[in-house]
C-alpha cells in the first residue's frame, strides 16, 4: 500500500516537474537473513551484505575492483619502515545519532575489536597493530609491531568498520553507522528497511532515498519475486539453473561475475592415503571440472586450479598444472599402492552447491577406482565441531568466501592438517611486503605451489549471478569482497 | 491366525494388496536390474524430458528417473519397515506392561507417550539427525519414536479390554503369572489389531521418510530418495515438471496402497469395526 | 467434574515439566557450538571464549535449566542468540503468519471434511459415499510439501495466478496477504481434511446406527431433520477430539509448507534457530509448539467429558 502511495505522490509532484523524475527506492533481494546487523561481532557474509558501505564506514574501502580506496580516511602516509601508518580523517562526518565522528572514534572501534573479549570474527586484521594514538580529532596514528603488506586492505572489510562509543553495544537490533544510509525496521525474517542519511557527508553522490533488503531463501520465490517487480534486484541468484531464463529477458540485465568463494574439497592431509601427494594429485587428475561446473552449477564459474580469486590482481590461472586426465590418475594410483581400488568418505554439507558437487565427484572418482561414500554434515554446527575443530574426515567440500583467504594452508592446525614450511615462509613474507609488485609475485608462488602439491581438490569460483532491472545501473558484477554496495546505484529514468 | 483364515475379500484389500504387492516386487527388482545404473552421471542428457531419454526422463545429472524411481522404492520400504517394526516392538511391550500392571506404570507410560504426541515431529525428526548424524538411521530412529506411543496406545487398549475377561481374572486369581497372561492371552487377541495397524503406520512411515529426506535426512546420496528427488526437483520446477511430478506420484500410489490394504484388512478381519479410523 | 478438572490440570503441568525436561536434555547433548557458529572460521579460541561468555554457555547444565524455567513462568522468554533480541517479539512476529496460516487450513479442512462425511454417511455405499472415500483415500496419501509443489507449478508457474511464495506482510492489505497464504493453507489443509472426512462419516455412521436415532426415525422425523437435530450434533463430539489431535500436524505440517511456499513463519523460523544453534529460540519454539497441543488437548478432554455425561465418572 505504501508503495503505491508513494508511487501516487510522486506522480502528482511530477505532473509539475519535467517529464521523468527518476524512481529513488530500491528493493534488494538476499538469500539469507542476516543474525544481526553488527559485522564487527560475527561472522555471516550476510551481515556486511546488508551493512557494508551502506550503514557503516571504515577508514578505507574496497571498490568494485578489489582495490583500496579512501573512505573515512581522507589521506594516509606510511612511514619508510612500514610500521607507522598516519590517516587524515573527514571532517564533517556525523554519526546517524547525531553525535560526530573524529579520531577518538576510530580509536574505541578498534581497541573494541582488538580487545581480550571482543568476538570480532577476523582479529587477525588487528593483530600486528601495536598503539593507536589520536594527536588531534582529525588525526589517527596506528604503529605496528611488524610490516603487514594487506593492512590497509583488510581496514576496507566489514569487520574494521567504525562505530561510535555510545552505540556500538546496540549495534546489533540498532546499527548506527556514518554511511550514506541509515536504519530504519528490520521484519525479522523478512526484510530491512534503510533510509537516505540526509547529514551523510558526501550526500550529492547518492541517488536513491530508500533501500529495502529482502530475504528469500528459495530459488523458485526468487525467481518470482523479480518477475513481479517485488524486487528490482538480486544480486546473488540462488539457483543457477533459473537464471539462464533471465538472460534471455530484455527486461532485466543478468550478469554472471565471480564471488570471492573458492569451491574446494578439502583432504585431511594428515591422513592416509591423503598424506601421499601422488594420491592427492591422482584425485584431482580424476575431476573433470568442466562437467563438474556444468552439473553443480548449470555451467557458471571459472575453474580454478589453486586457491586465489580472478578477482584478485594477483590471481593466476594454475587450472592447467593438474588437469582433467583419467589415465594419469589410475597410473598415480597404482604407484601410490592403490591400484585394485581405494575406499573414502566425504563430509558434505546440506547447500546445493556442496551436496551436488559431492555427488558428481563421487561418480567421476568411480571412474577411476576410488569408491567415495558421501556422509552428509549438518553445515555449520556439525560440520564446524567434526571437520573444523576435530579434523575428523577423510575429505570435504566448502566455499571458502572470505576474500584474500590463501593463508589458510599456512596455519597450524587448520582443518587441512597441510604443512608446508617453504610456503608457510613465503605467505608471511608476503604478508610483510608492503611493495605491491613483489607482494603479487609472492602470491604467484604460492598458488604454484598449491597447485602442484593439491591439498585440497580446487574445483572452481562460486559464480555471482546478478539479476537486475535492466534500468538500474551502478550494481556490482563482482563481489571482491561481499557487499551489496548501493552507494553509486541510481534508476535511469 | 484363526482369523487370518477367514478373511473376507473386498476391494479395498484386492486394490491395497495389488498396489502393494507393485511396490514391493518393484523395490526388490530394483535390487537386480534396473533400465540404467540408477547413480550413473550424464551430463549431456541433464533435464530430459519423459521419453526423450528413458521412459520418465532424466534429472540434473542425467540420471535415469524410472531407474531412481525403483531404487527409491527399495530405499523407502528399508527405512520404512524397520522403523515400524521397532516402533511397534517398543509400543507393544509397553502399552501391554501398561495394561497388565496399570497404576503408575501406566500412568507414566500414558504421560511419556502425550510428551512424544506433543512434540512437534518434523523439528524433532530435524534434532535426531544433528544428533546421530544424517542418514539412514536419523531417519529410522526418527520414525521409530513417533511410533511408540500410537502403538503403545492402540496395544493398551485391546489388552485392557483382554483382562476385564472373566476367564483372565480367573487365571490371575489362580496365580498365573501377568507375562504369561499376556503371551498366551493377550498377544493372540491383539494381532489383528497390531497388523492392521502396521500397515497403516507403514503408509505413514512412507510419508515421514519423504517428508524428511525432502529436508535432507534420510538415505545419504547418491543412493536414491523419493523425498530428495522432490527437493531436487523444486528449483527445476519450470524447466523440468516430471522431475517433480513422478516422484510424488510413485509415493501417493505406495501409501494409498498400504492404506487400502490396512483398512481391508480390518475389514475383512474384523466385519465390527468396518468404516471405523485409526490414521488419525 | 472438579476433581476430573483437577486431575487433568495435574497431568498437563507434568507433561508440560516433562517437555521441557526433553528438550533441554537433547539441546544439550546436541553437537554444535553456537559461539563458533556466529563466529565462523577465522575465530580464535579467545574470541570464542568471550562469546561463550556473554551468552552464557559457561554454566553449569542444571542453572540454565531453572534460570529458563524460572524466565518463563515469569513470561520471559530469554534474548535469541543470533538476533539478539527478546525471542517473544520473534515468535509474535513470525505468529502473524503462523496462525493465520494454521487457523486458515483448519477452517478449510472442516468446511471441507464436515459436509463431505456427512453426506457420504447418509447414503452409505451410493456414489457420494464412494466419491468421498476416493478423496479422502488419496488426500491421505499425498504429502503435504508435495501438494504445495504442485500448486505452485499450476497456479503460479503456468497460470501465475498465485505468488510463487513470500508473505507481502500485513501492512501491505489484508488481501495480498491472504492470497499468499490461500496456496499453503489448501496444501497444508488437504490431508488433513481427508482424514478429518473419514472421522465424520464413521461417527456420523455410528450414530445413525445407535438406538436413540433409530428412535427418532420410528417416531416418525423425517431423514435430514434427524440428521440435523440428531446425528450431527453427536458425531461432532468425537470429531472435536480428532480435531484437537490434528493440532499438532497443523503446526508441525506447517514447517514444510513454509519452506516450499518461502512464508516467515515459526516453523521457518524453528528450522533457521536450529541451523545456527540458536538453543534459546529452539527451546522456546519448541515448548509452545508442544504446549500448545497439550493445552487444545486438554480443553478438548474438558469439553468432551462435559458433553459426554458418561465420561465423567471414569475419572
Amino acid at each position: 500500500m505504501s508503495k503505491r502511495f508513494l508511487a501516487a505522490a510522486l506522480l502528482l509532484s511530477v505532473s509539475f516537474a519535467p517529464a521523468y523524475a527518476a524512481k529513488t527506492s530500491l528493493v534488494v533481494g538476499m538469500p539469507i537473513e542476516p543474525p544481526g546487523l553488527d559485522p564487527t561481532v560475527a561472522a555471516p557474509v550476510a551481515i556486511r551484505e546488508v551493512t557494508w558501505a551502506n550503514l557503516y564506514e571504515g577508514l578505507v574501502r574496497i571498490d568494485r575492483n578489489g582495490k583500496v580506496q579512501p573512505l573515512l580516511a581522507k589521506s594516509w602516509e606510511i612511514s619508510p619502515d612500514g610500521l607507522t601508518y598516519t590517516f587524515r580523517l573527514q571532517e564533517g562526518v556525523k554519526f546517524h545519532d547525531g553525535t560526530t565522528f573524529d579520531s577518538a572514534d576510530v580509536k574505541f572501534a578498534f581497541d573494541r575489536a582488538r580487545a581480550p573479549t571482543s568476538t570480532n570474527a577476523q582479529k587477525q586484521i588487528f593483530a600486528p597493530i601495536d598503539a593507536i594514538e589520536t594527536p588531534d580529532p582529525q588525526t589517527v596514528v596506528i604503529k605496528l609491531k611488524e610490516t603487514s603488506g594487506n593492512f590497509l586492505y583488510y581496514l576496507g572489510w566489514g569487520d574494521a568498520v567504525i562505530v561510535a562509543p555510545e552505540t556500538a553495544e546496540n549495534n546489533k537490533a540498532n546499527p548506527v553507522g556514518t554511511g550514506p544510509f541509515k536504519f530504519k525496521s528490520w521484519t525479522r525474517g523478512d526484510r530491512v528497511e534503510l533510509t537516505r542519511n540526509p547529514d551523510y557527508w558526501q550526500k550529492d553522490k547518492i541517488k536513491l532515498d530508500s533501500v529495502t533488503f529482502r530475504f528469500i531463501s528459495d530459488a523458485q520465490a526468487q525467481v518470482a519475486a523479480l518477475r513481479a517487480g517485488d524486487v528490482d534486484a538480486f544480486p546473488n541468484l540462488g539457483a543457477p539453473e533459473l537464471f539462464t531464463e533471465f538472460q534471455k529477458d530484455k527486461r532485466f540485465s543478468a550478469v554472471a561475475g565471480n564471488t570471492e568463494g573458492e569451491i574446494v574439497a578439502g583432504m585431511n592431509n594428515a591422513k592416509k592415503p591423503f598424506d601421499d601427494v601422488r594420491v592427492r594429485r591422482a584425485l584431482m587428475h580424476a575431476i573433470d571440472r568442466k562437467a563438474l561446473i556444468e552439473g553443480a552449477y548449470s555451467g557458471f564459474g571459472q575453474p580454478i586450479g589453486s586457491f586465489f580469486s580472478p578477482n584478485n590482481p594477483a590471481f593466476v590461472d594454475m587450472t592447467s598444472v593438474i588437469p582433467y586426465d583419467t589415465a594419469k590418475a589410475k597410473a598415480l594410483l597404482a604407484e601410490a599402492g592403490y591400484g585394485n581400488g581405494l575406499s573414502i568418505t566425504i563430509k558434505s554439507p546440506q547447500m546445493a552447491y556442496a551436496s551436488r558437487s559431492a555427488e558428481l565427484i563421487a561418480a567421476m572418482l568411480s571412474e577411476v577406482g576410488v569408491d567415495m561414500k558421501i556422509i552428509p554434515t549438518e553445515f555449520p554446527a556439525k560440520w564446524i565441531e567434526e571437520v573444523f575443530k576435530n579434523k575428523d574426515y577423510d575429505v570435504t567440500i566448502v566455499a571458502h568466501t572470505e576474500p584474500l583467504d590463501i593463508d589458510i594452508f599456512a596455519r597450524d592446525n587448520y582443518y587441512f592438517n597441510y604443512k608446508n614450511d617453504k610456503f608457510k615462509a613465503l605467505i608471511a613474507e608476503a604478508a610483510k611486503t608492503t611493495d605491491e609488485k613483489a607482494r603479487y609475485a609472492k602470491y604467484a608462488e604460492a598458488q604454484k605451489i598449491l597447485a602442484e602439491d593439491v591439498p585440497a581438490l580446487f574445483l572452481f569460483q562460486l559464480p555471482k549471478l546478478g539479476v537486475w532491472n535492466a534500468k538500474l545501473k551502478g550494481m556490482w558484477e563482482n563481489s571482491p569482497v561481499p557487499a551489496n554496495d548501493v552507494t553509486e546505484v541510481s534508476w535511469t529514468e | 491366525m484363526r482369523r487370518l483364515m477367514r478373511l473376507r475379500w473386498n476391494s479395498a484389500l484386492i486394490v491395497g494388496g495389488i498396489l502393494t504387492a507393485i511396490l514391493i516386487a518393484t523395490a526388490l527388482l530394483s535390487l537386480v536390474w534396473t533400465p540404467e545404473v540408477p547413480t550413473r552421471v550424464r551430463i549431456a542428457l541433464r533435464l530430459k524430458a519423459p521419453l526423450e531419454a528413458g521412459l520418465l526422463g532424466t534429472d540434473h545429472f542425467g540420471r535415469d528417473v524410472t531407474s531412481l524411481l525403483m531404487v527409491g522404492a527399495w530405499n523407502s520400504l528399508a527405512i520404512a519397515w524397520p522403523a515400524v517394526l521397532l516402533g511397534a516392538a517398543i509400543g507393544t511391550a509397553i502399552g501391554c506392561a501398561a495394561a497388565a500392571w496399570k497404576g503408575i506404570a501406566d500412568e507414566i507410560a500414558m504421560r511419556v507417550s502425550d510428551v512424544v504426541f506433543a512434540f512437534p515431529a518434523v523439528l524433532s525428526a530435524i534434532m535426531i539427525g544433528a544428533l546421530v548424524g544424517s542418514g539412514p538411521l536419523a531417519a529410522i530412529l526418527a520414525i521409530a519414536v513417533f511410533n511408540i506411543p500410537v502403538f503403545a496406545r492402540v496395544t493398551r487398549g485391546v489388552a485392557l479390554q483382554v483382562w476385564t475377561l472373566d476367564y483372565i481374572a480367573a487365571a490371575r486369581a489362580l496365580g498365573k503369572h501377568p507375562l504369561r497372561i499376556t503371551w498366551e492371552d493377550v498377544m493372540p487377541n491383539i494381532a489383528g489389531a497390531l497388523i492392521v495397524q502396521v500397515t497403516i503406520q507403514l503408509a505413514l512411515a512412507i510419508l515421514t521418510e519423504a517428508g524428511l529426506s525432502y529436508l535432507g535426512l534420510g538415505v545419504r546420496p547418491p543412493n536414491p530418495s523419493w523425498g530428495r528427488m522432490l527437493s531436487d526437483a523444486q528449483t527445476y520446477l519450470s524447466r523440468a515438471p516430471h522431475l517433480a511430478i513422478a516422484p510424488g506420484i510413485a509415493i501417493a500410489l505406495s501409501v494409498l496402497g498400504l492404506n487400502l490394504l490396512g483398512d481391508g484388512l480390518r475389514d475383512a478381519l474384523d466385519p465390527t469395526l468396518r468404516g471405523r479410523s485409526t490414521t488419525a | 467434574m472438579l476433581r476430573l478438572v483437577l486431575s487433568r490440570l495435574v497431568s498437563l503441568a507434568v507433561t508440560l515439566l516433562f517437555v521441557s525436561l526433553a528438550i533441554f536434555l537433547i539441546l544439550e547433548v546436541l553437537p554444535g557450538d553456537p559461539a563458533a557458529i556466529m563466529l565462523g572460521t577465522a575465530a580464535r579460541e579467545d574470541t570464542l571464549a568471550a562469546l561463550r561468555q556473554e551468552l552464557g554457555l559457561d554454566q553449569p547444565a542444571l542453572l540454565r535449566y531453572l534460570e529458563w524455567i524460572g524466565g518463563i513462568l515469569h513470561g520471559d522468554l530469554g534474548t535469541s542468540i543470533t538476533y539478539k533480541m527478546p525471542v517473544s517479539t520473534l515468535v509474535a512476529e513470525r505468529m502473524a503468519v503462523t496462525l493465520p496460516l494454521s487457523l486458515l487450513a483448519i477452517l478449510i479442512s472442516t468446511l471441507l471434511a464436515l459436509p463431505l462425511g456427512v453426506a457420504a454417511a447418509a447414503r452409505r455405499d451410493g456414489a457420494v459415499d464412494r466419491a468421498v472415500l476416493v478423496f479422502s483415500q488419496l488426500g491421505v496419501a499425498v504429502p503435504n510439501f508435495w501438494i504445495g509443489l504442485i500448486f505452485i507449478l499450476f497456479f503460479s508457474t503456468w497460470l501465475g495466478w498465485f505468488p510463487a511464495g513470500g508473505f507481502p506482510g500485513w501492512e501491505n492489505g489484508v488481501a495480498p496477504a491472504l492470497q499468499a497464504l490461500l496456496l499453503p493453507a489448501v496444501a497444508l489443509a488437504l490431508p488433513q481434511a481427508a482424514v478429518l472426512t473419514r472421522v465424520t462419516r464413521s461417527a456420523t455412521l455410528e450414530v445413525i446406527g445407535a438406538d436413540f436415532v433409530r428412535t427418532a426415525r420410528a417416531k416418525g422425523v423425517d431423514r435430514s431433520a434427524t440428521l440435523r437435530r440428531h446425528v450431527v450434533p453427536n458425531a461432532l463430539i468425537p470429531v472435536t477430539t480428532i480435531l484437537g489431535l490434528q493440532l499438532s500436524f497443523f503446526f508441525g505440517g506447517a514447517i514444510l509448507v513454509e519452506n516450499v511456499f518461502n512464508l516467515p513463519g515459526l516453523g521457518r523460523l524453528a528450522y533457521q534457530a536450529l541451523n545456527q544453534r540458536d538453543l534459546v529460540v529452539i527451546k522456546d519454539i519448541v515448548l509452545i509448539f508442544s504446549g500448545l497441543v497439550i493445552v487444545v488437548n486438554f480443553l478438548v478432554d474438558i469439553g468432551y467429558a462435559i458433553l459426554d455425561p458418561r465420561l465423567r465418572s471414569r475419572a
